[in-house]
């Protein structure tokens, strides 16, 4: 604020008239290009939103809202619905947040309370390489490796221990196989860990330490103190994060192709075969062939797009106040 | 109240009542966790990249390297995904870099602080679009009607880089200390003089290795080049008018091979791409935290 006053007496005193032209050129243009630059950001991703929605605009007027009832993926007689595919999303993205939520928060906590001073960037930074790895890797690991292992021993031992439960115990049918709901949930909760754990890091640093001293001084232990001081202080924020984390995942195409097995049905066992929206977007890129086809790929590319606004628009805003009181702290 | 003192008197303040051993107990439990959630997920990391590598190493020659794509079996190599891969990833650099660092020396030195956030906002959601959805974009822009092409497939490449670009260098121009540019300033400089001569090369280093991640980001994407460039032949391609063959698409083709010997060679072209990510990636980052610390650390 300062700088911008201190500037201006300044220049005309060291220089001449044409000095004061090409710096008020400079100024204007630096400002004029880079503004451009910032609008042609904005343009992409409007254009992005018009052109996804104009190419299922088809397959909208055809199916109207009913495609997000029906089911029956049916090229041959041109019937197409989302119903089975937004099931599978539900399912695969609520099931790995459900693994990823508490293992990130654990990390986390790991990460900026637990961890020996000097291990904590590079664990940091090991966990973070984990969100590195490209998705077609992780997907070809799943079904080469992931997936036979879940099919001989974790899905039968699974069954046979949780079969029983109440109320879940029909999420662990027979039918074990290589491919299903179950894999593609455990490559999404490790697409989603290192996300989720690196935000509620950085949320759990805006801590104030005089909050946790307190509490500790209180005579409490680190387990008391970091559920009265730490965790109330971050909830907003680690909602922010699993919000995304959930974004991840409902977006994520490649990984899921490989391993959901890519067939329609709902099944209340999660061994069995599935597809979500964005991996059915991504099986089809060869096979589609009539103009309502396209389109209603486009209608399911148009739900995702309108799913993540959603979370990213939200989490965004949470996950930047937690961060906004670490400067304010400052 | 008196009756805590009594007894605090009586045992002495140290003496552990039952109730305190539980707590510790609980306290125990919950670090070892902790402990047991991070050992599985650096755990997950070695062993995700412990099997490519031993799949991977066994099919992995120069040969593989140096040849294209066989259509059955397995002979053949990847050379041509390798080239048409660095084809896509330049252009898109090429593109990407450049804006990426504009939008963010608009953001963190010229805008208000309102449009600022809004614009980083728009740059946030952008970042959170699936990248398939990025794929059906660039499909319904430059593929309908015409064909596929490297160019479409590296401009769907610069839109996933982009927001990266942008938010880290914004990131990292924003640790510039105010007190720098009052510095130049004071000396007389303008403000694009003090922004182009003074900020931007202070955190140049910084800008580089955010970008570097998007460049590693970008080189291991497949959903956006499935609508764009997935349609190749085996041979290699250097024209940007035409599909152009990348590892991530030919390790997603040979993964849903039946062929074990496809198989091999999605393991092998799997190691070639997770080793340039990885290095890129270990390499930024140290830089990155090395570059923050001495920016923050002159700033206070």
């Amino acid at each position: 604020m300062n700088g911008t006053h201190a500037a201006s007496p300044v220049n005309p005193v060291l220089t001449g008239n044409q000095r004061r032209f090409v710096d008020r050129f400079g100024d204007h243009g630096l400002y004029v290009i880079t503004l451009l630059s910032a609008l042609g950001s904005v343009v992409i991703a409007g254009g992005l939103a018009y052109k996804v929605l104009s190419e299922a605009r088809i397959a909208i007027s055809t199916f109207g809202l009913g495609f997000l009832t029906t089911g029956n993926w049916d090229p041959v007689h041109n019937h197409f619905g989302a119903v089975e595919f937004i099931f599978g999303t539900a399912v695969s993205s609520f099931g790995a947040l459900l693994i990823a939520t508490p293992l990130s928060i654990a990390i986390a906590l790991f990460l900026t309370e637990l961890s020996p001073r000097r291990a904590r960037t590079p664990i940091g930074i090991l966990v973070e390489l984990l969100a590195a790895i490209p998705s077609v890797i992780l997907g070809l690991w799943g079904i080469l490796i992931l997936g036979p292992v879940l099919q001989r021993t974790i899905e039968p031992a699974l069954h046979s221990a949780l079969h029983r439960t109440p109320f879940i115990g029909n999420l662990f049918g027979t039918n074990y196989s290589i491919v299903g709901l179950f894999p593609a949930i455990l490559i999404l909760t490790i697409m989603t860990v290192p996300i989720v754990s690196s935000l509620t890091r950085e949320i759990f640093a805006t801590v104030p330490s005089g909050t946790k001293e307190a509490s500790l001084a209180l005579g409490a232990t680190r387990w008391e103190m970091i559920k009265t001081s730490v965790l109330p202080y971050s909830r907003s924020g680690i909602i922010g994060a699993v919000i995304l984390g959930l974004g991840r995942a409902v977006g994520e195409a490649i990984a899921v192709t490989q391993v959901i097995g890519g067939s329609e049905g709902i099944h209340s066992n999660i061994f069995l075969p599935a597809d979500t929206l964005a991996s059915r977007i991504a099986g089809q890129y060869q096979g589609a062939t009539t103009q309502l086809q396209i389109s209603s790929i486009a209608y399911l590319g148009a739900i995702l797009l309108v799913l993540s606004v959603i979370f990213n628009g939200v989490a965004r805003l949470l996950v930047r106040n937690a961060r906004g009181r670490l400067q304010d702290a400052r | 109240m008196t009756v805590s003192t009594n007894e605090m008197s009586q045992r002495g303040p140290c003496a552990q009542t039952g109730n305190l051993r539980r707590r510790r107990l609980i306290n125990r439990a919950l670090e070892v966790t902790a402990w047991v959630a991070a050992v599985i997920a650096v755990g997950t990391l070695a062993v995700v990249i412990g099997s490519v590598v031993l799949k991977g190493i066994s099919s992995l020659s120069w040969q593989f390297l140096t040849t294209p794509t066989a259509p059955f079996g397995s002979g053949g190599g990847i050379s041509n995904a390798i080239i048409g891969t660095g084809i896509l990833v330049a252009v898109a650099t090429a593109m990407a870099v450049p804006l990426g660092m504009l939008i963010a020396i608009f953001t963190s030195e010229l805008a208000g602080p309102r449009l600022s956030f809004l614009f980083r906002y728009v740059l946030d959601v952008l970042n959170g679009v699936p990248t398939i959805i990025i794929g059906i974009f660039i499909f319904g822009l430059m593929v309908v009607g015409h064909q596929q092409s490297g160019l479409a497939g590296s401009v769907a490449l610069t839109i996933v880089m982009l927001p990266l670009v942008a938010r880290s260098s914004h990131e990292v121009l924003s640790l510039v200390p105010d007190a720098v540019k009052e510095a130049a300033m004071a000396l007389g400089a303008s403000r694009w003089r003090t922004t182009l001569t003074v900020v931007v090369p202070t955190a140049l280093s910084g800008m580089i290795t955010g970008a570097l991640l998007a460049v590693a980001r970008a080189a291991g994407e497949t959903a956006p080049l499935l609508f764009t460039s997935s349609i190749f032949p085996n041979l290699v391609q250097t024209k940007l008018s035409q599909a152009l063959p990348n590892i991530p698409v030919t390790i997603f083709q040979f993964s849903e091979s039946p062929e074990p010997a496809k198989h091999a060679q999605a393991w092998a072209a799997a190691l070639v791409l997770i080793a340039f990510v990885l290095l890129i990636n270990v390499t930024a980052r140290s830089f990155l935290a090395r570059s923050r610390r001495q920016l923050g650390s002159s700033g206070r």
